[in-house]
């Protein structure tokens, strides 16, 4: 499914939201700010960006997708369930018995999942063996690592970094859901982070940030990372965590915990009354302006 | 009583000044090539210890197939598993103190999780490092792999069975970790010498006791039970080089015909080849055994040959704990 539109693309986003607040509630346990922020970059990069077949999940032609920061898996689960991976109904199970949808994500469980996550700082180095590997085959398809800001403070991050730079990794794009939040607090006071996209530009990347909730930014910075030759680039998306739920944006306590059933009730109509928000937008940007929110390029 | 070689077992005679010496990690790097000319789907990865470790070799032989990861041991275990999920065989090498060492938890999650296609080469393994110290002898490798569910774990006893054991593991899909020593030992084994994965080599036979070694103390094991011979006792030796999953009916055999079982490794006594026959034979068929290695102690500088002597993993220690063991048994 190919969408084109930033409306299409921020109705395929609404619904998974409201994807992952139900499946959130009888889950009873997971991870609430980081799929709800992330579903904009998710909608985009499995419905408009990312080359892959979910009847034939392992096709050899497709794009990697490499979620490193685990615990936001089901903004991932939502957008495989949309795609055609698996059934809608079955994002009920998530964290159950017998469920395919584990609390974290469990690549030999689940079809289409490339990596198995959940531990922070790995992803981008799995990322780099399948990019390395990629240009030794010198295949067409490219390596999109989704991570977080948080991640940043392990060491193993930045050891990728290097190697990906070192191997000039041109088929690696990394998005970062730089939200400024984590599990203690706010990430600038848990340990700051400061200016990711120079301190990626100083270990020899290319880099941009975007808002990570504005379409045509996150589109225009994914071609112009396709368009970037002899290094790997890295999108600092900014979202808001909770994005579309009021109580749960920007409070880190939404972090790691799931939705009561007066809150999912509440969040689901806050999302809903969105979505016919979105309906009667007739004109929403319906042409695309790529790259007017852009905030800087190398 | 005369102390004779099982024949079967293909072995040199262990007295013979002509043994030559070879460091199994010297074995690892010359299979790697040997394995690397076969298939092109062998990659290798090290973490700025490519010399030492004898990657080198392959790094020379096959430039766009060796990848440096510099001083980055958890990105070298974490990279490899990328490239394995996409087809390719890595074979990652570095210290042992440090891979697996420092990033277990990267070779459990994205390598043990995954049964990824990752084949490790953990050298300058325990006491027999000597000079570097504490630091770098690695006593608690096989601890750590050994906890980990899919990791077959290899101890090779010469530079010929880490030859054997480097060509299993390519054979095999998922993790192996190969066990490697820094210094030269005698090759007292032959190509003729059977090596199975997970399959137990009884060396020499014995009545009074088994000694079951592993890694380089497979030697000293053997001229010990030559020399317990000349004293009287009977010493078994086995080579479990597979300390992953011991050979459980050879072992049961071995206890039984026995009744008493010594290990020895250059590894901590606990977590290790000593503790992996006793969970076994505490299944299969319960006998006393006693375990000689590391008490729980870190080492120190010196001669490998001289530090493991003063701590009891050698030659001499074995004839000791055996004569005080086959002492107690009547």
């Amino acid at each position: 499914m190919m969408l084109e539109t930033p409306r299409e693309l921020s109705l395929m986003a609404n619904s998974m939201r409201q994807d992952v607040v139900r499946m959130l509630l009888p889950a009873e346990s997971g991870h609430t700010a980081g799929p709800l922020g992330m579903a904009d970059v998710f909608s985009i990069l499995f419905f408009h960006e990312m080359k892959y077949n979910a009847a034939q999940p392992k096709w050899e032609g497709r794009d990697r997708f490499v979620l490193s920061n685990g615990h936001i898996c089901p903004i991932l689960y939502a957008a495989m369930a949309r795609a055609g991976f698996f059934p809608l109904e079955e994002l009920m199970t998530l964290r159950k018995m017998g469920s395919r949808l584990q609390g974290h994500p469990s690549m030999h469980r689940l079809p289409g999942i490339e990596n198995s996550s959940g531990p922070l700082g790995e992803g981008l180095a799995i990322a780099c063996g399948m990019a390395l590997s990629g240009k030794m085959d010198k295949s067409e398809w490219r390596v999109y690592c989704a991570m977080s800001d948080g991640e940043h403070q392990e060491g193993s991050t930045w050891e990728a970094v290097m190697l990906a730079a070192k191997y000039k990794l041109d088929n690696l794009v990394a998005v970062c859901d730089r939200n400024f939040i984590q599990i203690d607090g706010g990430t600038e006071d848990v340990m700051p982070l400061g200016d990711m996209a120079e301190k990626y530009r100083a270990f020899g990347w290319h880099a941009i940030e975007a808002d990570g909730h504005d379409y045509d930014a996150m589109i225009s910075a994914l071609d112009e990372a396709r368009a970037t030759k002899g290094k790997p680039t890295m999108i600092i998306a900014k979202t808001v965590p909770g994005k579309g739920v009021s109580f749960a944006e920007n409070n880190y306590k939404w972090h790691g915990v799931a939705p009561k059933p007066e809150e999912a009730a509440k969040a689901l109509a806050e999302l809903e009354a969105e979505r016919k928000k979105i309906e009667q937008s007739e004109g929403l940007r319906e042409t695309s302006s790529r790259g007017s929110k852009k905030i800087e390029a190398e | 009583m005369a102390f004779t070689l099982n024949n079967e077992m293909h072995l040199r005679d262990i007295r013979s000044p002509e043994l030559k010496k070879a460091a199994t990690r010297n074995g690892f790097g010359e299979a790697l090539c040997e394995i690397g000319e076969k298939d092109a789907s062998v990659v290798a990865l090290s973490a700025d210890v490519s010399g030492s470790v004898q990657i080198e070799k392959f790094a020379k032989k096959f430039p766009e197939r060796f990848f440096q990861v510099g001083v980055a041991e958890q990105n070298m275990a974490s990279v490899a598993a990328g490239l394995a999920y996409s087809g390719k065989k890595p074979y990652i090498g570095a210290f042992a103190v440090f891979s697996p060492g420092r990033n277990w938890e990267q070779i459990r999650t994205t390598i043990c999780y995954a049964n990824a296609n990752v084949k490790i080469e953990g050298s300058h393994v325990g006491l027999d490092v000597g000079e570097d110290g504490a630091t770098h002898q690695a006593l608690e490798d096989v601890s750590l792999m050994r906890s980990l569910p899919n990791m077959a774990v290899i101890s090779p006893c010469d530079f010929e069975e880490a030859k054997k054991a480097v060509h299993a593991a390519w054979k095999m899909p998922g993790p192996v970790y190969i066990r490697c020593t820094r210094n030269a030992t005698p090759t007292f084994t032959t190509a003729e010498t059977p090596f199975e994965v997970g399959k137990m080599n009884l060396l020499c036979e014995g009545a009074d006791i088994a000694i079951v070694a592993a890694g380089r103390l497979v030697y000293d094991a053997l001229i010990a039970a030559d020399e317990l011979s000349r004293e009287g006792i009977s010493a078994a030796v086995a080579n479990m080089h597979t300390i992953s999953s011991p050979d459980a009916v050879a072992l049961e055999k071995l206890a039984r015909k026995c009744g008493l079982v010594v290990t020895v490794e250059d590894h901590q006594v606990k977590g290790g080849l000593g503790s992996a026959v006793c969970e076994t034979l505490s299944d299969a068929y319960p006998v006393r055994v006693r375990r000689i290695g590391m008490e729980m102690k870190f080492g120190e500088s010196g001669k490998g040959s001289e530090v493991m002597k003063k701590y009891g993993i050698s030659k001499d220690g074995i004839v000791k704990v055996a004569k005080e063991e086959v002492a107690r048994k009547k």
